[in-house]
């Protein structure tokens, strides 16, 4: 897990990103505990209510779980979950800005498909 | 979780301090809730380490005053018993083994905790057979921070608490004040100038200029009421007419500025063809106690 502390984004959002992308990854796997805010405090230093705060949009949005008294796990689905919603912010957070770079460099349309295709691993 | 048990909560009720013609403390109200790390901070000589002495009754206010749970503070063992101050000058007998003054200090405090102590002296490589005097500013810090965390008291108040530490032992020192803070929740207060290294361990700053309280807010309600918009000169000059501009740098057309404002405020500037970034805190800090 790793956070960009120059980003622009708040502490706690940064963390449940962080998680999602482990998540998408595998690297925590659905059904499995994921470290505690204790753990992922001290490790990544940062304040534990910055932690928990993350970590709570996460299990607001169904993403992850606490079983009382063990602790937090990732839900049944998250991952499909995750992806969706990454998804419908595609648009917004990748392709907007690359057009915006095309635009500032004068790249057509034409080229901006060819280098999109070049990019495409052979089917 | 707040409010298990004894909060410990600091009152400082139109605290000054005048040493001759100085006025070192103006007139401070204060309260510091508990189990919360704050960053005290403040530029040399804005009356952080005053402060803290007044806190804990090592000098006498010239008016006002300062109450832990309720009660004054000086001459008050009972109050002071559930303090551990770090002070950045070393006060322990300098011809005295470190592992002595572990013992000495167990005595002041019945919660210490010595085992604890024995551990992180392992772990940051601290000699606890060398005397206080051998050790170098370095090692003197971690010799302070050790007796703070392993001390049992629910208030630690640490000065400039990575004076001479590598950054090995600095990020050690973060990590185990957030382990400890996170098994048994205090009042933590962190008194730095030094911001960058500390910024995200606090939840809440209080910022200190020329012995006045100018700001005490949460890290992340301060962190999102301030912008920063980059462009073309004359558009961010048009953009911070009327707004609180705390800092600016222009190089040649390209200027940049540090902006107190709303998420309104954000959007508009960004329409308005401008880069909107979240500034860090220790630009903030900058900004708003410049001069």
């Amino acid at each position: 897990m790793i956070l960009d502390f120059d980003s622009e984004q708040p502490i706690y959002i940064q963390l449940a990103e962080a998680i999602e992308d482990d998540i998408l990854k595998g690297i925590m796997e659905e059904d499995s505990q994921i470290p505690s805010t204790t753990d992922m405090s001290v490790a990544l230093k940062i304040n534990p209510a910055t932690a928990r705060k993350g970590v709570n949009l996460l299990v607001d949005e169904g993403i992850l779980y606490k079983k009382r008294g063990v602790g937090m796990f990732v839900t049944v689905g998250a991952r499909r979950k995750v992806m969706l919603k990454r998804k419908a912010r595609f648009y917004e957070s990748f392709v907007v800005t690359l057009l915006d770079e095309a635009e500032k460099l004068d790249i057509s349309h034409q080229e901006l498909v060819e280098m999109i295709e070049r990019g495409l691993p052979d089917e | 979780m707040k409010g298990a048990y004894l909060m410990s909560r600091i009152e400082i009720k139109g605290l000054t301090k005048i040493y001759g013609d100085t006025v070192a403390l103006d007139n401070v109200d204060l309260s510091l809730e508990g189990e919360t790390i704050y960053g005290l901070l403040g530029r040399n000589g804005a009356g952080k380490t005053t402060l803290l002495n007044l806190l804990t009754g090592k000098t006498h206010p010239t008016t006002g005053r300062v109450t832990i749970d309720g009660e004054p503070v000086w001459e008050n063992d009972s109050a002071l018993g559930n303090v551990f101050y770090m002070t950045e000058p070393n006060l322990y007998p300098q011809s005295l083994r470190v592992r002595d003054v572990l013992k000495w200090t167990a005595e002041f405090y019945p919660d210490f905790d010595v085992n604890y102590a024995d551990e992180l002296a392992q772990r940051f490589g601290l000699n606890t057979k060398k005397k206080v005097k051998e050790l170098s500013t370095g090692y003197a810090s971690i010799f302070k921070a050790i007796l703070a965390l392993a001390s049992g008291a629910k208030i630690l108040l640490f000065d400039e608490p990575i004076l001479g530490m590598d950054a090995n032992h600095r990020e050690l020192l973060y990590k185990e004040i957030l382990a400890h803070y996170s098994e048994k929740p205090k009042t933590i207060v962190l008194s730095t100038h030094l911001i960058d290294e500390i910024a995200d361990l606090l939840e809440e700053v209080i910022i200190i200029k020329k012995g006045q309280v100018i700001l005490k807010q949460t890290v992340e309600d301060l962190l999102a009421s301030a912008h920063t918009v980059s462009g073309e000169a004359s558009k961010v000059d048009s953009y911070i007419q009327g707004r609180k501009c705390i800092a600016w740098e222009q190089l040649h057309n390209f200027k940049s500025a540090v902006i107190f404002g709303s998420d309104q405020d954000r959007t508009l500037a960004k329409s308005l063809d401008l880069e909107v970034h979240q500034p860090e805190l220790q630009k903030l800090f900058i900004g708003l106690t410049n001069s």
